[in-house]
């Protein structure tokens, strides 16, 4: 008995985290178009999300946004990071709190200040004002990925390379990013995914010109669950697997 | 040999209003091993950081071969470093590392090759050249920074502690190595430690630091036997003082008052009148334990007793409650070598054996363990 309780409630709580997937992944493959009964199995679902062409390019636009989120914030938060890491200056202590704070804040207060700013600046609503908000809230989580690794930095490997006749840039380039490379990598997965699936940001800051995927989702099930949603869920479900396996890969290749 | 290839003059370093380094004046001799030796805080490491160019003194210059370098960036200095971590890029492998300095030389790529073969040979890592730093043990990676370094044939090389992180056995090992590496290399060694066992038996020369000033500079035979400070005395290796009042002067003969006890010795090369006060230093080694019934020496009791392998060393208190400390080494054949723990015995040592500082530069006769 006393062996047992806890499996039993370890089983339960991971059933009621992966029952739900597990669901939306088999009824995927679901030939019936009522969602509630099995009709044998079938691809019709992936076929129909492929020939729906707003859906496919939902996909592309929300994959480019991530790409273009990701890398853009990957390069402004190493720098950040690395500033904050290296340098000394005034006001330092309170640039670290305010990554906090764009991370904890609500994210509808987020949203709805940069709707804001937009407006009053005039940046037209589409991919750019989608790309700075997404920039907005994946920074604070690069610079802290980026930030532990450094702490973790020894920094006599700098003077090393100095010493070893490396100049300032070349000991940059040549030790330091490739010392960094992990977190880095780390940052930008994150950001990646961070980006692909938010609604909350990209529902204020979004334009009729540019419809990503988490939006296109949201107003196709206000109209009633299609089955093409479990296809598409589970090709999401698949890519985030994917990029999880590929990023705990690289930080185990170079832990080692 | 002889030739001066660093010299500094007037070097000060300031770190937040503390003086870390007064004024430094210092010649570092072509192709000596020349060693770095004080108490943590001393200076040691800052002054290594400032030959490596990582650190600007406040003041002073440095001068390598006639060349003023006190403004070069560590980059374009001739001369490396052996760091206490060994500092090696965990993202090289064994090869990479070695060849780094080479690489930013922009040497072409089969001379690189060839080098790091030979630096990695001579270091007894040839086998290893493919492994990344983290597979191999300390002694390894410790000989690998020493591979690195040594790569660009520098005019000197720095070395930062670079043993402390080994265990005793290793750490031997490695010093022998080092000195043989000099030897072959001919390179002048600048080496920092705090061991005063390790200065002695590497260095051709010691440098005895003490709160950003030289205490004394001068081979480890000079530094030990005849130290002209008492700090200096009692940092390298264990010393017993002596508080004594000069009686008469006789030529060059002196007869003291020690504790009591009369002694004729050779006059000091320092300064003595009548009257005066001095100190007669003893080395653990140099102390004579004989029985209770000798004839002369402090009479005193065995409190501690030692056993160090090659030699027993005792502590021994005296009548008036000053601890001698001794250290002899074994004589079987010697039956009364064997002392107990609370038994009487009398201290002495051999006329000729004990060295002298006057007491006047400010520092008091205090405890030998100081």
């Amino acid at each position: 008995m006393n062996r047992w309780l806890p499996r039993i409630y370890l089983m339960l709580v991971y059933a009621l985290l992966y029952v739900p997937i597990l669901v939306l992944v088999i009824y995927s493959f679901n030939d019936s178009r009522t969602g509630y009964r099995w009709g044998g199995l079938s691809l019709r679902w992936y076929q129909a999300l492929f020939d729906n062409h707003a859906m496919v390019q939902a996909m592309w636009n929300s994959l480019w946004l991530a790409l273009a989120a990701a890398t853009v914030s990957t390069v402004i938060g190493g720098l950040t990071a690395l500033a904050l890491h290296r340098y000394q200056f005034r006001g330092k202590q309170a640039l670290r709190g305010m990554l906090f704070v764009v991370m904890m804040s609500p994210e509808i207060v987020l949203a709805i200040s940069l709707l804001a700013l937009f407006l009053v600046v005039g940046v037209q609503l589409g991919f750019v004002s989608l790309l700075l908000a997404h920039v907005t809230f994946c920074l604070p989580f690069v610079v802290i990925t980026v930030m532990a690794r450094l702490s973790g930095l020894d920094e006599r490997l700098m003077e090393a390379a100095r010493d070893l006749g490396a100049g300032e840039f070349t000991t940059v380039r040549t030790i330091l990013v490739p010392v960094m490379m992990p977190a880095l990598l780390a940052g930008w997965l994150l950001g990646f995914t961070l980006s692909l699936d938010d609604v909350v940001v990209s529902t204020f800051v979004s334009g009729p010109s540019y419809e990503i995927l988490p939006l296109r989702i949201y107003s196709m099930v206000r109209v009633g669950l299609k089955p093409e949603v479990n296809a598409l869920g589970t090709l999401l479900l698949v890519f985030s697997l994917v990029m999880l396996v590929l990023s705990q890969f690289i930080l185990m290749r170079n832990k080692q | 040999m002889n030739q001066t290839l660093l010299s500094l003059r007037g070097i000060s370093k300031h770190y937040g209003g503390r003086a870390v380094l007064k004024a430094l004046d210092l010649d570092i001799l072509d192709g000596e091993f020349l060693t770095l030796l004080g108490p943590s805080g001393c200076g040691k490491t800052t002054l290594l950081r400032l030959l490596a160019g990582f650190e600007r003194p406040d003041s002073g210059t440095l001068t390598l071969s006639g060349q003023d370098i006190t403004r070069i960036p560590p980059e374009r200095r001739p001369l490396n470093t052996v760091f206490q971590q060994y500092a090696l890029f965990p993202h090289l492998t064994v090869a990479g590392n070695v060849a780094y300095g080479l690489r930013m030389e922009k040497r072409p790529e089969a001379e690189i090759r060839q080098r790091v073969t030979e630096a990695l040979a001579m270091v007894q890592l040839a086998e290893f050249a493919q492994r990344k730093p983290h597979q191999l043990s300390g002694g390894q990676q410790q000989r690998v920074a020493i591979a690195r370094a040594v790569i660009k044939r520098p005019k000197l090389l720095l070395l930062d502690e670079p043993l402390s992180a080994l265990d005793y056995k290793l750490r031997r090992q490695m010093q022998i190595e080092l000195k043989r590496l000099q030897r072959e290399l001919g390179i002048t060694f600048v080496f920092v430690t705090h061991d005063q066992e390790e200065a002695l038996s590497m260095s051709d020369r010691v440098v005895v630091l003490r709160d950003g000033e030289v205490q004394q500079l001068g081979t480890p035979r000079e530094v030990y036997e005849r130290p002209t400070n008492l700090f200096t005395a009692r940092f390298v290796g264990e010393t017993n003082l002596f508080p004594a009042t000069v009686k008469a002067i006789d030529g060059d003969r002196i007869a003291l008052d020690v504790r009591g006890l009369s002694r004729d010795l050779r006059k000091p090369a320092f300064q003595v009148s009548v009257g005066e006060q001095v100190n007669v230093l003893l080395r653990p080694e140099d102390i004579r334990v004989l029985a209770a019934d000798a004839d002369y020496g402090f009479p005193g009791t065995v409190i501690e007793r030692n056993y160090k392998g090659s030699t027993l060393d005792s502590l021994i208190r005296l009548e008036d409650g000053n601890e001698v400390l001794a250290s002899e080494f074994f004589d079987e054949d010697d039956p009364a070598f064997d002392y107990n723990l609370g038994e009487q015995v009398r201290v002495s040592w051999v006329d000729g054996w004990e060295w002298m500082l006057p007491t006047a530069n400010g520092d008091a006769a205090g405890p030998h363990n100081a």
